[in-house]
């Protein structure tokens, strides 16, 4: 059954033009509405196609106002980027759960050796006092053989926390991808949902 | 009724569609527009694409005097390339309703300004409404047409980057097309729509007759609501301020005003009158908060407690009231992690140019595009961005009085940008004769908002091929007799006729060929990638000068020499043709 909530619940999900983010909070945003809540989902287009880094705001409830949450009140870290998900710190409330990709895409300034990159993010989110849900979505993806469902693989590890109905999601994949790559979307969900430890 | 998920330019395209427009234009320009191409892509009747807002505006008032509904969309900065029309639209009123959308970008999270078109509503004396999400964007848009039909004016519907982008839920039924009373047809009325100074002493009189009557509208229209709760505190918002209001202060009274021109007068004083402490909040300018003043009311507070620059949120009107103080939530420190800024695509066409103006040191004026992320290192070469346009005019300013500088400056422009606003700067060249030399960087699309086609391009909103700018042809005839078109992809050549234009001593028009990496309907040749021979690499660092992102050092380290991504290489081949070393080869 789909739980209600009592406020709204605040989901940020971060990554890199061309991860897709904007496509799975766009699905993430529809299964919230299927499953009877209000939903504001919010981002900033127009410069993610060019390698810069993608913020989407998506927040349910029985009454949603603001379509953007505030620093110190996320309740779920989305990140597809390791170093976009330690970005992103200083968004989450204290009990916040993390789920982040291990996938590591260098800002220019890294990859010719300018500025150093936070290989040991996952380190650094611990010490914080959080326990972050580590997922390999683009390996697990690639065993389906096609690397660009992780986003929908991060959707499945997710979809594991929230108060939603699975066959929801599900539904939500039918309807919303064309129809010869829905069977390998619901696979990627999958693969999400069952992975690793809660 | 159904719910939808819908981003408010979502809502607006499907308003336009109930509202039975006839034709829907614009320009791209972020955060505008997804509306037009949303409208297309529902079936709306003659989606067209203009060259500039203010084409678009002027074809839309040709669709309205004709009788039939119109909307006009575009982004705050497009409505100065349109107001030269809007002020006088204003004089002439309508016949078809008349929407004209400005989508204002708080934050500039893609644009060159933060202004607050709100303005524009006082200074045009046209009406605006101002929709706080998604619902009411679709049926603030639909009943647009209406009140502009009803009140003979055209009707600015505003909306900021938060309510074009956010996507919210929206119950509706099936779309029902109801497109008014109004009869198509040719009409001659002089003295409504010849502007000439003995019409439009009249007819200015006029205008603010049917300003009036918008005003008593506005003191009991629905757009404007008054949610008594706690006395202590009353907050007068609007637009997307609402929401966040709504959720700072759940216990404050609210005025929310969704007619934000003209403004209720007596409403408000109503509301002043009810409550112990009244405060605005509304993002960028003092506006509602100079009216509140203007009418008497000097108990107030807006910009005192509310930063008049980038967005609010919930958090900034919680802490602005109840903390007393500005300052923002840092529950857990920002690590230290390397900036991510946007950059051009991989094999983009455009980076070879930036490459040879950075070489040379010249002085660019730049303009509007993805092109002008090529002020970021390594390639650091533009150095003036004000406007679509502005760069053509601003080098040959700079040629005029800095004489001795010549072959040292060069302006740069796409493709779209030159059709938007850049044709009247180069025969301005021509015709004063001064010797500046234009690069026009041509990838055949409007490609910073998203690909989107132009009359230099061959195809239609629709992807339909239709007729195409001869580029040689057009700039011959504004009078430029040297017209060079050349291959993005061919940097010796490239240079030698950069070269030779730049200190020529006439004006001149380069046309940088190369198709948008990202284009959907020109086929883009993907060649073998490239690799970097290790041995024969000397290390002289010459490639990572084109600041492409398929090149970098081996694994990030100061100390490697660089290497390219062949999985991200796309065979562009301009590190190929400037290595000094032949240390680079495609990949077998």
């Amino acid at each position: 059954m789909n739980q209600p909530v009592e406020k709204p619940v605040n989901i940020l999900v971060v990554g890199v033009g061309g991860q897709g983010t904007i496509l799975a909070s766009e699905l993430l945003a529809m299964v919230l509405m299927d499953a009877g809540y209000e939903v504001k989902k919010s981002e900033v287009h127009g410069m993610a196609q060019r390698g810069g880094r993608v913020v989407s705001h998506v927040r349910f409830g029985p009454c949603v106002y603001a379509p953007l949450i505030i620093k110190g009140e996320v309740d779920y870290l989305v990140g597809f980027e390791l170093s976009e998900t330690l970005r992103s710190m200083e968004w989450l409330s204290p009990d916040a759960k993390v789920i982040t990709d291990t996938k590591a895409i260098l800002p220019y300034t890294s990859l010719v050796g300018d500025a150093s990159y936070p290989f040991d993010a996952i380190e650094k989110i611990t010490e914080k006092g959080y326990e972050p849900a580590v997922i390999e979505g683009e390996s697990l993806a690639e065993e389906l053989g096609e690397k660009k469902t992780a986003n929908i693989v991060l959707m499945g590890r997710l979809a594991r926390y929230l108060p939603v109905e699975r066959k929801i999601w599900e539904n939500a994949i039918r309807s919303n991808f064309p129809e010869k790559l829905v069977d390998l979307n619901l696979e990627a969900f999958k693969l999400g949902y069952e992975a690793g430890s809660a | 009724m159904k719910r939808h998920l819908l981003s408010g330019n979502e809502a607006i395209a499907r308003g336009a569609i109930e509202a039975g427009a006839s034709l829907v234009t614009g320009y791209p320009g972020t955060p505008s527009t997804e509306i037009l191409e949303c409208y297309a892509r529902l079936g709306g009747t003659n989606p067209l694409w203009a060259p500039n807002e203010k084409i678009a505006v002027e074809m839309a008032s040709g669709v309205s005097f004709a009788g039939h509904r119109t909307l006009a969309a575009m982004k705050h900065v497009g409505v100065n390339v349109a107001a030269d029309p809007i002020f006088t639209l204003a004089y002439t009123g309508v016949r078809g309703g008349f929407v004209i959308v400005t989508a204002d970008d708080p934050e500039l999270h893609s644009s060159q300004n933060e202004q607050d078109n709100r303005r524009y509503a006082h200074f045009a004396r046209i009406p605006m409404l101002e929709p706080a999400n998604s619902q009411e964007a679709l049926d603030y848009t639909r009943e647009a047409f209406e009140l502009s039909e009803r009140f003979d004016l055209p009707f600015f519907l505003r909306t900021t980057t938060r309510t074009s982008h956010g996507k919210s839920v929206v119950s509706a039924d099936e779309i029902q097309v109801d497109s008014g009373e109004v009869v198509p047809g040719l009409v001659k009325d002089p003295s409504k729509y010849v502007m000439v100074p003995s019409n439009a002493r009249p007819k200015h009189l006029d205008l603010e007759k049917r300003v009036a009557r918008v005003e008593e509208f506005a003191e009991n229209c629905k757009y404007n609501r008054i949610e008594m709760a706690d006395t202590s505190l009353g907050v007068v918002t609007s637009g997307v301020s609402y929401n966040y209001v709504k959720e700072a202060l759940p216990e404050a009274s609210v005025l929310k005003l969704g007619l934000v021109f003209p403004l209720p007068t007596e409403l408000i004083r109503d509301f002043a009158s009810k409550v112990d402490r009244l405060i605005v909040v509304e993002e960028l300018e003092p506006y509602l908060e100079e009216w509140i003043r203007i009418i008497g009311i000097s108990e107030v507070e807006g910009k005192s407690l509310i930063s008049r620059f980038g967005e609010i949120d919930t958090g900034t009107v919680r802490d602005a009231v109840l903390g007393g103080g500005k300052k923002k939530p840092q529950p857990v420190d920002t690590e230290e992690v390397p900036q991510r800024p946007p950059i051009m695509c991989i094999g983009c066409p455009h980076r070879s140019i930036f490459y040879l103006l950075s070489k040379k040191k010249t002085f660019v004026a730049g303009d509007i595009g993805c092109y002008t992320l090529a002020v970021s290192p390594p390639l650091s070469a533009i150095h003036t961005t004000v406007c679509m346009g502005a760069g053509v005019s601003q080098a040959a300013g700079i040629e005029v009085v800095l004489p001795e500088e010549h072959g040292k400056v060069v302006s740069v422009i796409g493709d779209s940008t030159f059709l938007h606003a850049g044709m009247g700067g180069v025969f301005n060249m021509a015709y004063n004769n001064i010797p500046a030399t234009v690069l026009i960087l041509d990838n055949y699309t409007t490609a910073m908002t998203g690909r989107q086609n132009h009359p230099g391009s061959g195809f239609d909103i629709a992807d339909n091929r239709t007729r195409q700018v001869d580029w040689d042809l057009l700039i011959r005839g504004l009078g430029i007799e040297h017209v060079r078109l050349v291959d993005a992809y061919d940097i010796d050549e490239m240079e030698s006729v950069l070269d030779e234009e730049i200190n020529r001593d006439a004006p001149s028009v380069i046309v940088v060929q190369g198709a948008c990496m990202l284009l959907r309907n020109q086929p883009v040749k993907i060649e073998k990638p490239y690799i970097i021979d290790e041995e024969v690499c000397t290390d002289c660092g010459i490639c990572l000068k084109l600041g492409c992102p398929a090149i970098s050092r081996k694994d990030a380290s100061p100390d490697e020499k660089p290497v390219i991504d062949a999985s991200e290489c796309t065979g562009c081949s301009h590190c190929f043709q400037i290595c000094t070393f032949d240390a680079i080869r495609e990949i077998e």
